[in-house]
């Protein structure tokens, strides 16, 4: 097996730009977890069926074990490292450490990508709406309902309201 | 003659010793019960929890394994030159270069990290290959020449009943049986004979598995002093460490360092030491240079370790009021290819029936198979989700009968708490009759149930009531030893820092986080600010790991012990500082100050320098051991926990009756878990296993392909991946009411029990229960798939039975020799704990 | 991790350079749009090109145009996530918009394009698996092997259609736009398929799928109907593609389709006879409905029962022919 050339090439990761060289084979996925060290991004199938390494590219969700790297050259890539503002975590990472959304945090960066992405689109979603949106992103620890729950507050948070988490969601009916 | 009333069952219970805390009033406390975030939550919003394929070291090599491509072969020949010659590949590994045996249990140590002669299913580890690029160790594994002598595939549970030979194993029973087990508690006859109706009935549980978010991996390192360290997705680092230590040998045990990564999802599916672990371990060893190997999806098919496959026949007697007099319950396990936790599993089949019911008489056999399947062991719940399935819904059938409601039939039947049950387990706080009654008044049962029926939409509602029990932790250790099963340091600086050192192992259940709310509740200081380190086998004393939802009551009890002797430390310090007498001194809000003068006081940080600069470094211990059994027979250890959690819970389902679709539009469901350290992560564990529960119940299972092609047979797990095993996604999830009871037990910290597994227990029986009451038929069967709702519904329109599930004589249940059975006199009976037909035994040996 | 396989990697700038590269390499080079379906098959090494041509960079390929005819021709490069939330699909082709709604997940439709999903590599249990997955049962003729496991006496591979959009593209007699070495086609949707798992398509390889024509809204109605285990990520196990032509509420002609049973969208001519000439009454829709069992050639290779799979094919047909009332 000889080793592919690889091609040098400029990304626009969480808004820096950022000069990696790699293999043309080589999936966004891959390029950012070992090329650049974002081990953020997870991966539990590699073929698109679980979401976990969800990342948005130009605003939009997309599975990043399906896309070469080569192909998010020149397109502004961002991960879940991107998601706070500095050392401020965003309105969503908030919500979903007040919910115990993230249990073992394995499917949470993906599904932060892909809420983040809604919230940016539909500043109040409804339930439905969440629920749709996260149809490609598996978790298996939450029963999904504190995830939508943080949707919710976050998306609430975000539209200026002075929201906390419902009695019911936290200490039951 | 029929008894309404039971026979006396209440007997003296020793009880523990009552620590002062769980009877606390709720509004006492600062930091329990409160839904503060957990002690990893930014991290994990955030990317940066560093799960153990997010490491990496320089000159790191990738390992991959080459699989056994056949269900049950001998291995004739390996070739590996090919392989070896590709450029890039830096180590081999095949099965002689690790020759030593290991397994969870002691009775069972029957794997090897690679096959060295013969392989047991389709995904037994044959070839380990590292090279400097995954590709490259997968090209590699692809040149290795395998030749294998094909064996007879032992395909399930009744291919194993029947076929002695070939035997998967030399050791166990006999034929394929690896365990076999009769106990027998009472007078079963005297049972039957005074019961008014007596029902049999079948059921089949199929596999189903843990399915992590995270695939399984491991890097290993091995440095120039000859020390090694394992980083791995494991939810038991001290077994992985006491495994490494026994296939590594003459590497000395104290020389190996695991430290278990956060797990991205557990379940149980990483409770064994696993081949992967071991001959990264080996291979770094072998090469120098740092090892990591990440499973693919498929593999951790082949890991699996998940529920086991059971057929069950349940005989059930019971007074005309519905009173249990005696049940006699059969249990036949399919457990894959290797022991794993199988022994426990089997005995878990029967040891919890009588935890939520008062069982009078109780008749347990059970018996598991070697098959050349991937190995069974422990998935939430453990062996007892299959049993809770059947008892469950033969309930149903039991109120049905006798035309009782099926919620006044349980409450009938509640075990009682501070009691013996008939198998000698010891039941604390008992909050089961609350749970059925938030669930019922919630679902409005007395109103809906049975009269729901066709919806304007055409299709048919339903109501399911089921209910459950589970361990707060196993009684027993994996292995028989007498020192502690937790231990936590706590380390107090000068900062008003305090770290907490635990071997507890964070699988994202909260266990970090428990070890922060129980220190910071006892000395007063903001959890957040308590440094956590865990899961460390150099750094953290030895907790026995996140399994059997043993680490809230465990790991909390050792934690509460070593902050407790850390405030007195700290308490003499101030008190002397002060003038105040170390008992009237208060603990809160980071000060410590006197009760009678609030105003007197200091900062934490302040008596913790006052306590240093009187008695030197301040660091505390704590430790746990489970208060001893009150079982004396052989299996007796199986069962026994500090104390037993209770679930509830109501399913409404709705059934197209011309498919046998059904989807579950709504789920009531209440968890005892004595008190919720705290309520939010609390909810989250109930709505995850409500999650978990109707995915097993609706559609998860392990299926296998089963071919014959020339002469050779094809047994292979039909879909090991995440878009053919399916499982529930965020379309399916149903609204969820939760209760959380609290009856505090005196056993657990602030009167804690599990919650991580006992919710998920009555899913599956009340979704078969709720589809009953929909349309009329019963599924005996789990899962509850479409194809078999409609295959109940076609037979039910066709006059026939209007069930789906194994038949009642041998097709369905095969004919097992249990031998004669060990006989235990109940507790009203005036028993001891003790089998009085068993032959006189080394005491350890019972364990 | 599971990895793609090494290849050389080309973005063309025009479709005519796109059908150049393919033709010169031949069997070694493949084009992909959105890359959901050939990239997981690329890392199970169903496919290995060496030559992988990406459609990214050719113009014209991305745009969603309603004709002067009324028809409406949409690019192969269409996103499946623009198509579903597009307004005159929604409002004049919903049936179809529908369909690709039914497709796999939010994320994937993100990616996936609509000439992606209607050249769909046939589907099957023994075949969708990895590479050592396939070793253990000896491959199959799709990939690797010599025997087809759903029908080991059968000379043909018999792998699931498993598109969401084809049953009904078909059925509303849509057409395909392909551009080859010798220029561009025209040809009906259902004549871009065959009843095979193998060679499930007549185009030739370097032909490259540039549109897809939907036809001029007029006296039809559409309907797509999916079964399936989940609401989302799973491929029909049936798709029920229908298209029915009216006067006067009479139906004067039909157009059934059947996805998700068998290795193209199944004609069921039956249903069709029985539905001419007449109007939509229950008892009608539920005859033909039945009729469509004979022709549902579902197999053991796709998730549930095969049996009941076949059983429930009336249902499901009747179900979707209601949505045409």
């Amino acid at each position: 097996m000889t080793e592919p050339s690889k091609v040098l090439a400029t990304f626009t990761v969480n808004g820096e730009p950022h000069e990696v060289a790699f293999p043309p084979h080589k999936t966004l996925l891959e390029v950012l977890r070992e090329e650049m060290g974002l081990t953020g991004t997870k991966h539990g199938c590699e073929l698109g069926e679980c979401g976990a390494c969800t990342v948005q590219v130009d605003g939009t969700p997309i599975l990043s074990c399906l896309m070469l790297a080569i192909d998010a050259v020149g397109r502004q890539v961002r991960t879940v490292e991107g998601l706070a503002d500095k050392a401020e975590l965003s309105l969503l990472q908030h919500a979903f450490a007040d919910l115990g959304a993230a249990q073992c945090g394995y499917c949470t960066p993906g599904i932060l990508m892909t809420a983040d992405a809604l919230l940016r689109a539909n500043q109040d979603p409804t339930r439905e709406e969440i629920k749709q949106c996260l149809a490609g992103n598996l978790c298996r620890c939450t029963g999904y309902l504190k995830i939508f729950e943080a949707v919710e507050l976050a998306a609430a948070r975000g539209r200026g309201e002075q929201r906390e988490p419902s009695k019911e969601s936290i200490y039951g009916s | 003659m029929v008894l309404d009333d039971p026979v006396k069952r209440e007997a003296p219970v020793s009880r523990t010793e009552t620590p002062w805390h769980h009877d606390v009033k709720k509004d006492d406390l600062r930091v329990i019960g409160k839904p503060i975030r957990k002690v990893d939550a930014r991290s994990k919003v955030s990317g940066l929890t560093r799960f153990a394929d997010d490491l990496s070291l320089p000159r790191m090599l990738h390992m991959k394994l080459l699989r056994s491509t056949m269900a049950h072969a001998e291995i004739v020949h390996i070739d590996t030159k090919k392989a070896r010659a590709l450029p890039g590949v830096k180590g081999i590994l095949t099965g002689k270069d690790l020759p030593i045996p290991f397994g969870i249990l002691p009775v069972s140590q029957d794997e090897h990290a690679l096959c060295p002669d013969r392989v047991r299913f389709v995904g037994d580890p044959v070839v380990a290959i590292a090279a400097t690029e995954e590709e490259i160790a997968w090209d590699a594994c692809r040149l290795v020449e395998v030749e294998y002598r094909e064996l007879r595939t032992i395909g399930g549970i009744h291919e194993a009943a029947a076929n002695d030979e070939p035997r998967l194993h030399d050791y166990g029973v006999r034929g394929n049986i690896h365990r076999l087990e009769n106990l027998e508690f009472g007078d079963l006859d005297d049972g039957f004979q005074r019961a008014a109706r007596v029902r049999e009935d079948t059921f089949f549980f199929e596999g189903n598995t843990h399915m992590p978010m995270e695939q399984h991996a491991t890097l290993a390192h091995f440095d120039k002093d000859g020390k090694l360290t394992v980083w791995s997705s494991t939810q038991t680092p001290h077994y992985l460490h006491k495994a490494l230590a026994r296939t590594l040998h003459p590497l000395p045990a104290h020389h190996i360092r695991v430290i278990a990564c956060p797990n991205g999802g557990g379940f149980g599916g990483k409770s064994d030491p696993f081949n992967h672990e071991i001959a990264a371990a080996k291979m770094a060893m072998l090469t120098g240079r740092p090892v990591k190997i990440a499973l693919t999806r498929e593999e951790v098919f082949w890991c699996h370790r998940g529920r086991h496959p059971v057929l069950m026949r349940s005989r059930i007697g019971v007074s005309k009021t519905g009173r249990i007099t005696a049940l006699d319950f059969e249990s036949y396990l399919d457990g894959g290819a290797y022991g794993s936790y199988g022994t426990a599993s089997t005995f878990y089949t029967g040891a919890l029936q009588t935890v939520t019911y008062a069982v009078e008489n109780y008749h347990f056999r059970g018996v598991r198979f070697f098959t050349n399947k991937a190995p069974c062991g422990p998935k939430r719940g453990h062996g007892t989700p299959q049993p809770r399935f059947a008892l469950e819904v033969q309930l149903d059938k039991v109120a049905c009968d006798l035309g009782l409601d099926p919620a006044q039939v349980r409450l009938d039947n509640l075990t009682p708490r501070d009691s013996l049950t008939a198998n000698f387990l010891r039941i604390g706080s008992m909050g089961l009759g609350a749970c059925i009654e938030k669930v019922t008044a919630g679902s409005g049962w007395k109103q809906r149930r049975g009269k729901l029926g066709r919806q304007p939409n055409g299709r048919y509602r339903g109501l399911g009531l089921a209910c459950s029990s589970y361990l707060s932790g196993a009684g027993l250790p994996i292995y028989w030893n007498g020192m502690p099963h937790s231990g936590v340091q706590l380390k107090l600086d000068r900062s008003g820092l305090v770290t907490a050192f635990c071997g507890s192992t964070d699988i994202g259940q909260g266990s970090d986080s428990v070890l922060g709310w129980i220190i910071g509740e006892v000395l007063g200081i903001d959890p957040l600010g308590i440094k956590v380190v865990t899961s460390d086998t150099d750094l953290t004393p030895v907790d026995l790991g996140s399994y059997s939802s043993r680490v809230t009551v465990m790991t909390g009890n050792a934690a509460m012990q070593a902050a407790e002797r850390a405030r007195e430390i700290v308490a003499k310090g101030a008190s002397e500082k002060l003038g105040v007498p170390a008992g009237r001194l208060v603990f809160a809000d980071a000060r410590v100050f006197d009760a009678e003068e609030p105003g007197k006081g200091m900062t934490f940080q302040e008596a913790v320098c006052a306590a240093e600069a009187r008695f030197g470094t301040i660091g505390t211990v704590g430790s746990y051991t489970p208060p001893q059994a009150a079982a004396k027979f052989r299996g007796g250890g199986v069962g026994p926990s500090p104390s037993y959690s209770y679930s509830a819970a109501v399913v409404e389902v709705e059934v197209d009756a011309e498919t046998g679709i059904y989807t579950v539009p709504k789920v009531w469901i209440a968890h005892d878990i004595g008190r919720a350290l705290n309520a939010a992560v609390a909810m989250g564990q109930i709505e995850g296993s409500v999650y978990m529960g109707l995915g097993e119940a609706m559609m998860e299972e392990m299926a296998y392909r089963d071919r014959s092609h020339k002469g050779h047979r094809i047994f292979v797990h039909k879909i090991p991946s995440l878009l053919e095993y399916k499982s529930p996604t965020s379309l399916e999830m149903p609204e969820i009411v939760t209760y959380v009871v609290e009856d505090p037990d005196r056993n657990g910290p602030f009167g804690a029990k599990e919650v991580g597994q006992g919710p998920l227990l009555p899913m599956m029986p009340a979704v078969a229960n709720a589809v009953f009451d929909a349309v009329g038929v019963r599924v005996d069967e789990i899962p509850v798939s479409f194809e078999k709702v409609f295959a109940a519904l076609q037979s039910k329109k066709e006059g026939k039975d209007a069930r789906f599930g194994p038949a009642l004589d041998a097709s369905g249940v095969p004919v097992v020799d249990f031998g004669e059975s060990l006989k235990i006199r109940t507790p009203w009976q005036g028993g001891d704990g003790t089998a009085w037909n068993e032959p006189k035994r080394d005491k350890k040996a019972a364990r | 991790m599971l990895r793609l396989p090494t290849f050389t990697y080309h973005r063309p700038k025009t479709a005519a350079d796109a059908v150049r590269i393919a033709s010169e390499h031949g069997k070694d080079a493949m084009y992909v749009a959105g890359g959901t379906d050939l990239y997981p098959n690329m890392k199970r090494r169903h496919q290995t090109p060496a030559h992988v041509i990406s459609l990214a960079a050719v113009p014209g390929l991305n745009t969603v145009e309603v004709q002067k005819d009324g028809r409406t021709s949409i690019g192969a490069m269409v996103r499946l996530a623009t198509l579903e939330h597009h307004a005159h699909l929604l409002e004049h082709h919903p049936a179809f918009a529908h369909a690709v709604r039914e497709i796999s997940t939010p994320l994937l439709r993100n990616m996936g394009t609509i000439g992606g999903n209607l050249l769909l590599d046939t589907r099957c249990t023994y075949y969708d698996q990895s590479h050592e997955w396939r070793e253990s049962i000896d491959f199959c003729m799709k990939k690797d092997g010599a025997i087809c496991w759903v029908a080991p006496g059968s000379p043909r591979c018999w792998a699931v259609q498993s598109s969401d959009t084809v049953p009904v593209a078909c059925a509303m007699e849509a057409e395909v736009e392909l551009v080859g070495v010798e220029g561009a086609r025209r040809l009906q949707c259902s004549a871009l398929y065959r009843d095979d798992g193998i060679q499930y398509l007549t185009k030739k390889p370097e032909e490259l799928l540039t549109r897809l024509v939907l036809p001029a809204p007029g006296n039809w109605k559409a309907s797509y109907l999916k079964l399936r285990r989940r609401d989302t990520f799973d491929f029909p196990i049936l798709g029920v593609g229908v298209c029915l032509w009216f006067e006067r509420g009479v139906v004067v002609k039909a157009n059934v389709r059947l996805g998700g049973a068998g290795s193209h969208a199944i004609p069921a001519v039956e249903t069709e006879k029985l539905l001419l000439g007449q109007e939509l009454t229950d008892e009608v829709i539920a005859a033909a409905g039945t009729a469509a069992m004979k022709p549902a050639r579902t197999m053991d290779n796709t998730d549930q029962d095969v049996y009941w799979r076949r059983k429930v094919a009336p249902v499901f047909v009747a179900r979707a022919l209601a949505a045409c009332r």
